[in-house]
């Protein structure tokens, strides 16, 4: 045996073409390619850019969130306070408007505030070392339960011409200032999460944290910042939420929480940390929106668009594992 | 002759890469406790396992009472009346100790509900015959102390009327006073004709307790007899004896000055007052029993655990590390030896394990440059002979010994000054082995330092300049490898043997 030839191990073996046609996101294209004929062919009034144009309102604000909520996810952790964060968020705008605040200070306290209660997540989680689930099961009840007491059973009503842009407004055609700012962000969050060592660090902690803080990744620091990005998002899906409505009720975004999880594991995050990519969000987050619209055309309540989409999300999250089992079981 | 209560013969069993017992034989008769002796790896946790069903041994027989059985599932040991006391005990934190005790063979009603007056007194009863009567049967078992969660252990050994009991390792975490009540229930356990396999580091304990004893070294049984003809020095030379073919490459290379220096490094419950130097060059071996506060210090070192006071001085600069990524930085770092737990990131390709610690090295501005990180992977895998089909094969999927490989070579694309190796060839096969230890004379020939804690006296041998004997915390000595140390004077340091404390 001579050990003085070097071996030489390949970078990879795989074809990376044929990996990324195999891959979830590969599926999730084809799920949603199969509801826009379909939608197309089940009402004639689907195939009209205007349409498509309002289809995408159904998604915008939640994916927004969803982005930062996958990197949370990877991580190993949950956020199930995005939608008090909104309510308090709106709220904190409202109450600002109540003293002549203008559009520019509104959109600075909304994304302020948001940061701020994503900063007293991360700091329970991070700090303190508790388990986010509890801490944001917590500040759920805790955010919603503030702008409760702020508000009663009034709502601030009356904001600004200018600020009805952000909800409302186009930039070009029916191409929305909402959607706009989705596909900016759903680059800048593609390109954090898989082509920076920021983004790198995060997969490793989700998929070992120990080794993680054993090979010198500030754990505890990525973790905090993630809850305060994930603050800063709801802060802005809050800013067009509360500009879409025109107006702010404690009530507001209620239940939206789970909707967004749902897209990020839909879109194949694991829900155990590790996995996961901003493609797949972005696609499973077109899905949700295409089957809610597509629903609502051909006037099908609000509950059973609920009950689709909970069988649309099990259906296809155990169809490649059945089909994973069958591939080896013929082979064995 | 009459059959001994137990009796194995030619059992094999091996895991990937590594024969962990090689037809081994033991006896343990009834009334009499037998000591299994050996290394750390000797195969004596494998042996236990197959005794009581866990492990399905390849070949060889068990016999009882001289019919042989087989051991399929735990439960089959259990119905043969062979219950296990581990190290740490597998018991139920929130649950009685009645509870404990009757786990599996709970007294129920008529209605297929548990008897829990029944449950109860049983209970009681067991415990008060073996003497055990300051415990309460409706105690929970969290409220316990390890010594008493080791009494309950016995007493469910008791409750199931087993003939054989083994015990690996009972008194590790035990106190003096607590040993002592766990001998005299052991007396007591042999008055009533039990088969005891005792296992055991130290010798205090086996001559005081054992009647026979059963030596294995790397997988082999090497000799058995009676203690009572037996001197102590022979067991351990029996533990230890050298294999001849095992080579150690330790280069002569320079020692230099001083470059790490820890002084009076203190820790509230792990360790106390430890003081070393290490030098330039220099292959630092820590040798101590399992708990003896080895790896705590070095993680301590390494800025996982805080000490509570002591100095580290590195290159004549203090040092105080308050996280892992601060030691990295000054560039001491650390291979674990829970690799599969703190070393590497199973799911994710090698290169990435590799670069891990490297990123701000290999990214430009915060940007991955996957180019840059493959070059960096391959440069220190192909140094180290890494076995594997790709750089983006999932490090999980490699193993054992190509596992440590990754971790090394992550930790030598940082060009650290100091290299901590914990058990650095635990768990792996002979050929990983040898790369690791030729790799070792090749870093400090580079002029790196290192530490090298382990258990392996071959290893502690054959590579270190300088050896620091640990027991229960406390450095105990500090020896000059210069060719006249001996297995025997390692073994006896650590053990306390002979006073060599003082």
């Amino acid at each position: 045996m001579s050990d003085t030839q070097i071996r030489r191990i390949p970078d990879r073996l795989d074809n990376p073409l044929r990996s990324a046609i195999f891959s979830w996101q590969s599926l999730l294209l084809l799920v949603a390619t199969a509801i826009f004929v379909a939608n197309s062919l089940a009402t004639p009034y689907f195939l009209n850019p205007w349409s498509i144009s309002d289809a995408t309102f159904n998604f915008t604000e939640k994916a927004l969130i969803a982005l930062a909520m996958a990197l949370v996810i990877i991580s190993g952790e949950i956020d199930l306070s995005v939608a008090a964060i909104i309510a308090f968020c709106s709220t904190m705008m409202g109450f600002a408007l109540q003293f002549g605040v203008g559009t520019f200070g509104l959109v600075v306290i909304g994304i302020t505030t948001g940061l701020l209660c994503g900063a007293f997540n991360g700091a329970l989680v991070s700090g303190l070392r508790l388990p986010s689930i509890v801490v944001t099961i917590g500040t759920m009840s805790f955010f919603r339960g503030l702008s409760f007491i702020v508000l009663g059973d009034q709502a601030f009503k009356g904001y600004p011409s200018s600020f009805a842009y952000f909800g409302q407004g186009y930039v070009w055609w029916v191409v929305s200032f909402e959607v706009v700012l989705f596909l900016i962000m759903a680059v800048i969050f593609y390109f954090v999460l898989h082509r920076t060592s920021f983004g790198r660090q995060i997969f490793v902690i989700g998929n070992n944290p120990v080794t993680a803080e054993f090979s010198g990744v500030r754990v505890r620091r990525i973790k905090f910042l993630l809850f305060c990005l994930t603050g800063v998002m709801s802060g802005l899906a809050a800013v067009l939420l509360t500009s879409r409505l025109g107006s702010t009720r404690p009530s507001i975004a209620t239940g939206w929480e789970l909707e967004v999880i749902t897209m990020v594991v839909l879109g194949g995050v694991s829900i155990l940390g590790g996995a996961g990519s901003i493609i797949g969000v972005v696609l499973a987050a077109l899905i949700m929106g295409l089957v809610t619209f597509g629903l609502g055309l051909l006037n099908v309540p609000g509950i059973v668009m609920s009950i689709v989409i909970g069988t649309l999300l099990i259906a296809v999250i155990a169809l490649p594992i059945l089909a994973g089992r069958l591939r080896a079981r013929m082979e064995r | 002759m009459p059959w001994p209560k137990l009796t194995l013969t030619g059992i094999s069993k091996s895991f990937p890469g590594v024969k962990a017992l090689n037809e081994v034989g033991l006896e343990l008769y009834a009334g009499e406790v037998t000591a299994l002796i050996g290394e750390n790896g000797a195969g004596k946790s494998t042996l236990v396992k197959s005794l009581t069903g866990i492990y399905q041994p390849e070949s060889g027989e068990i016999r009882i009472d001289g019919n042989p059985v087989s051991m399929q599932t735990p439960y089959r040991a259990f119905e043969l009346g062979i219950a296990a006391i581990h190290q740490e005990t597998v018991l139920f934190d929130e649950l009685s100790v009645a509870e404990n005790i009757y786990l599996g063979h709970t007294p129920r009603t008529s209605f297929g509900l548990i008897d829990w007056r029944k449950l109860r007194s049983k209970a009681r009863k067991v415990l008060d015959e073996m003497g055990a009567a300051h415990i309460s049967e409706d105690t929970q078992l969290k409220e316990l102390g390890i010594a008493k969660k080791h009494l309950v252990a016995v007493a469910r050994a008791m409750s199931i009327d087993s003939h054989i009991v083994i015990m690996d390792e009972p008194t590790a975490a035990l106190s003096h006073k607590e040993i002592e009540d766990l001998f005299t229930l052991i007396e007591h356990l042999k008055s009533e004709g039990k088969a005891i396999l005792f296992i055991s580091h130290k010798f205090d304990e086996i001559y005081r307790i054992a009647d026979r004893y059963t030596v294995f070294r790397d997988g082999e049984m090497v000799g058995k007899g009676l203690i009572k003809d037996t001197d102590q020095k022979k067991i351990v030379q029996m533990m230890v004896g050298r294999s001849v073919d095992q080579i150690f490459p330790k280069n002569n290379i320079k020692i230099g000055a001083p470059i790490l220096q820890v002084a009076n490094l203190s820790h509230p419950t792990e360790f106390d007052d430890i003081s070393f130097d290490l030098n330039q060059g220099e292959i630092l071996g820590f040798y101590g029993l399992v708990g003896a506060g080895r790896s705590e210090i070095m993680q301590a070192l390494f800025g996982i655990t805080r000490a509570s006071i002591g100095s580290v001085t590195l290159d004549g600069k203090q040092c105080q590390f308050r996280s892992p990524a601060d030691a990295i930085k000054a560039g001491i770092v650390y291979v674990p030896e829970e690799r599969g737990k703190q070393g590497i990131v199973a799911d994710l390709p090698i290169y990435q394990n590799i670069g891990l610690p490297s990123l701000h090295k290999t990214s430009h501005n915060g940007v991955l440059q996957l180019a840059e990180e493959f070059a960096l992977a391959r440069e220190f895998t192909e140094r180290l002979d890494l076995r594997a089909s790709s750089l983006s094969q999932a490090t999980g999927t490699l193993s054992g010994g190509n596992q440590q490989k990754v971790v090394v070579a992550k930790w030598l694309a940082t060009q650290p000054r100091v290299i901590i190796l914990d058990e650095p060839t635990k768990g792996i096969d002979i050929g990983s082995k040898a790369a690791v230890h030729a790799f070792m004379g090749d870093l400090v020939a580079q002029g790196l330092s290192v530490i090298m804690v382990s258990s392996e006296i071959p290893e502690v041998l054959g590579m270190s300049d300088r050896v620091v004997v640990m027991r229960e915390g406390l450095i105990v000595d500090i020896k000059a490898n210069d060719g006249t140390l001996t297995a025997e004077q390692l073994v006896m340091t650590a053990a306390g043997i002979f006073g060599a404390a003082a």
